[in-house]
């Protein structure tokens, strides 16, 4: 009973009740469902997922390449890919905004305030991440890996993609580093988004916008959903990674 | 057994064989001959340059001085190594060796065949679809030789095969390299079992200290080896 | 070379995806590009009249709130098909470079001054020339919005309008935000400061605090909405015909009786005042 006396008091103390009311409003916004919050959440999903995609594509055989053979310039090419993840991310956004705008020189694209500006923005700055953190994995294995391979005559492209294949749990997990990333990501997004309501609004532009407006709750509970679907996903990805590991070893 | 032809990649000339690493001079003025048809079994004591010795051979490590086969260049695929360490990849046993010979140039039906009977002739055929990485020491080891033999090499090369393991897994690979060398590959060997240098080796290369002591055959090499640090090192190992 | 091949298929199935799974985000319905102000979206305003718009027309309106002045640099860029902002100085100005068909009023309401219900400057009830006078003075915290929005730019008129030279007489408790009307809004929420903002983004901010209404009213106060086309002429790609429809639709009846329609806790936000026959 005196637990549950000092639970309350601390409720109203640190205006937590406005927190448990978030989570209770997020649990709404997920059952009810309704059009508009569905179609942001698969947006951000679509987008998200996207440029997660696009960026491992990129970004794996670029940091793998990097790591396993030498050529002039390499480290001033490390060096470069390092400094990049420090990139910020609303930099990238204006920098993709001059470019896609029609007055850029990428104008006639005609893409700019679309999904797929913000495809391109997110990707850009997942890709130096990717790379950054594949070319440290690489490394490594390369180490372990390099004699074996070559006493059974592997090339360097053979070499790059079977590293890739052969550290592709630690590599999923680098993935998952960028998907999050990509969601995470509302300044370069807000920028060549616009954050059009039912064309390029996403959880996270959303949220900015609902905080703005002054309506906390209902921004701490796009917040919330956010989370939950970050967690669900990593969750999966754990789940996924741990069958994996029985599997292959 | 499939036979294999060692004589277009032998006689091996090494000629004043060096290997720098960093400041240490690991291997310097080696130079010897290896013909067809002998097993060489490389002695020498603790940090002697045997291990390097191999990798340089092999083409591993950067290395000054000339090696010929045959009066020619490295043949591409003619060599295998079998590590101390072997590494497989994250995939089955069977996966493994069909990588190997994927990687040099055995496609489809060929290579599932291949590489299902270097399983079978290993012994580890119930192995096949074990990941790799989850096998024991030994079953690595015989693993790593099978992979190396299903290439068919010219020159097998072999870092201390049975180092870490149990009498019974050592005795199977020593079954197994005396059946690659009915075979017809050339058996380039180090090793610091004297037993098995013993039982394996037609003649004994012994390095001490970076350089080449004596190369001399097996039999005179035990009854009374011909140098200084060879009869020492002798008489301080046990058998 | 089977696993290189392999993997250069992986690598294209994946970029696929993930181009189809962002094409289908892209956009079926015929669309103008509308650059407006935060007040107007934050306001709610938006979402009120632009689905009565595309169910008379079909046409759906892209909004992209940001401050007036860069949505007219939106404009500038080619990047907008119509202006929808409240700065006549500044809409004028972009008319005469050229960027702009036509400025007609569509729309105002006025601007209010809130602030903590202490108030330590003691402005309520006052005229607003009177009031900055008195903030001038006793310089508590005021929030400014200090990002070149129409907002902004009339609170800079009203410091003038007052006799004050903002410049000189700003100091610490004068707060350069850069920000929109909502987050505005919130600064001077948390710190019980003054603000000058539009009645409409007013009336649905939910996050008030303390602050409440304290001069209103004053004729100074009005604050005038209008609506251009961009110029085809220096924008080629501008849809002059979908964008001409939906300034002559705000400017219509309809439009205008769908301005005046919204309404927050009973009380209207915008007064159409489109000029007839504009």
């Amino acid at each position: 009973m005196p637990a549950v006396c000092v639970f309350f008091t601390l409720l109203q103390k640190f205006r937590m009740a406005e927190i448990f009311a978030s989570f209770g409003l997020a649990l709404r916004l997920i059952l009810e469902a309704d059009r508009e919050f569905v179609r942001i959440v698969a947006l951000s999903m679509g987008v998200s997922l996207s440029s997660a995609a696009l960026s491992c594509a990129i970004g794996l055989p670029i940091g793998a390449t990097i790591a396993v053979t030498s050529f002039p310039g390499r480290h001033a090419a490390i060096v470069v890919m390092n400094a990049l993840l420090g990139l910020p991310s609303v930099v990238v956004g204006l920098v993709v905004y001059l470019l896609l705008s029609r007055a850029g020189p990428l104008g006639s694209w005609g893409i700019l305030f679309t999904p797929r500006a913000i495809v391109i923005a997110q990707t850009l700055l997942v890709i130096p991440m990717v790379c950054a953190l594949t070319r440290q994995t690489i490394e490594d294995a390369w180490r372990e890996y390099r004699e074996q391979l070559t006493s059974l005559n592997v090339g360097p492209v053979r070499a790059v993609a079977t590293l890739l294949w052969d550290t592709r749990l630690s590599l999923f997990t680098v993935a998952l580093a960028g998907l999050g990333r990509a969601f995470s990501e509302v300044g370069a997004v807000m920028i060549v988004g616009g954050n059009i309501d039912g064309v390029t609004r996403v959880m996270t532009t959303a949220i900015a916008l609902k905080t703005a407006e002054g309506e906390l709750p209902l921004a701490l509970a796009l917040g919330i959903v956010l989370l939950a679907i970050v967690l669900a996903l990593n969750s999966g990805a754990h789940v996924l990674r741990e069958w994996s590991v029985k599997r292959y070893g | 057994m499939a036979s294999v032809h060692q004589r277009d990649v032998l006689p091996l000339e090494v000629r004043d064989l060096g290997v720098q690493l960093g400041e240490r001079r690991i291997l310097s003025g080696v130079s010897f001959r290896l013909d067809a048809g002998k097993r060489t079994v490389i002695l020498g004591p603790n940090g002697a340059g045997k291990t390097s010795l191999l990798r340089a051979l092999h083409g591993l490590i950067p290395s000054t001085g000339s090696i010929t086969w045959a009066g020619g260049e490295r043949q591409r695929g003619a060599e295998a190594m079998m590590f101390q360490h072997p590494v497989m990849l994250r995939r089955g046993a069977l996966a493994n060796v069909e990588y190997a010979l994927a990687v040099n140039g055995v496609e489809g039906a060929e290579r599932r065949h291949r590489a299902r009977a270097a399983l079978e002739e290993a012994g580890l055929s119930e192995l096949a679809l074990q990941p790799a990485r989850s096998l024991s020491g030994g079953e690595r080891q015989r693993l790593a030789l099978a992979r190396a033999w299903a290439l068919r090499p010219r020159i097998l090369y072999l870092d201390e095969p049975t180092a870490s393991l149990d009498p019974g897994a050592s005795a199977t690979v020593e079954r197994e390299i005396g059946r690659i060398h009915d075979a017809g590959t050339r058996i380039v060997m180090t090793t610091h079992r004297l037993g098995l240098a013993r039982r394996v080796a037609d003649e004994i290369l012994f390095l001490d200290d970076g350089r080449l002591v004596e190369q001399t055959p097996a039999d005179r090499f035990f009854e009374a080896p011909g140098s200084e640090q060879a009869r020492h090192y002798l008489d301080g190992e046990l058998p | 070379m089977k696993s290189t091949t392999s993997l250069v298929k992986r690598a294209r199935a994946a970029f696929g995806a993930a181009l189809l799974v962002a094409a289908p985000l892209a956009l079926a319905n015929d669309f103008i590009t509308v650059a407006s102000t935060t007040s107007t979206e934050q306001s709610g305003l938006f979402k009120h009249l632009l689905p009565a718009f595309t169910k008379d027309t079909g046409i759906d309106v892209h909004v992209v709130a940001v401050g007036t002045g860069q949505a007219l640099d939106m404009g500038r860029r080619c990047d907008a098909d119509v202006e929808f902002v409240h700065d006549k100085a500044a809409e004028e100005k972009f008319l005469g470079e050229g960027w702009g068909v036509k400025r007609n009023d569509v729309m105002y309401n006025d601007f209010v001054l809130v602030g903590p219900k202490s108030d330590p400057a003691k402005v309520k009830g006052l005229g607003i020339d009177a009031a900055l006078k008195k903030i001038a003075e006793a310089k508590p915290a005021f929030v400014s919005r200090a990002d070149k929005s129409g907002t902004w730019a009339a609170e800079v008129r009203a410091w003038k309008h007052a006799g004050i030279d903002i410049e000189k007489t700003k100091g610490p408790w004068y707060k350069e935000s850069g920000s929109g009307m909502g987050p505005a809004l919130n600064t001077a929420s948390g710190m019980n400061a003054y603000l000058l903002a539009d009645r409409g983004t007013w009336l649905s901010f939910k996050n008030r605090g303390e602050l409440e209404i304290l001069v209103e009213g004053d004729p100074e106060l009005f604050n005038q909405y209008g609506v251009m086309l961009v110029n085809p002429a220096k924008c080629p790609h501008v849809k002059k015909e979908l964008g001409q429809k939906f300034v002559d639709w705000v400017l219509s009846a309809k439009g205008q009786e769908t301005i005046k329609s919204y309404q927050i806790e009973g009380k209207q936000l915008f007064f159409p005042n489109a000029k007839a026959g504009s």
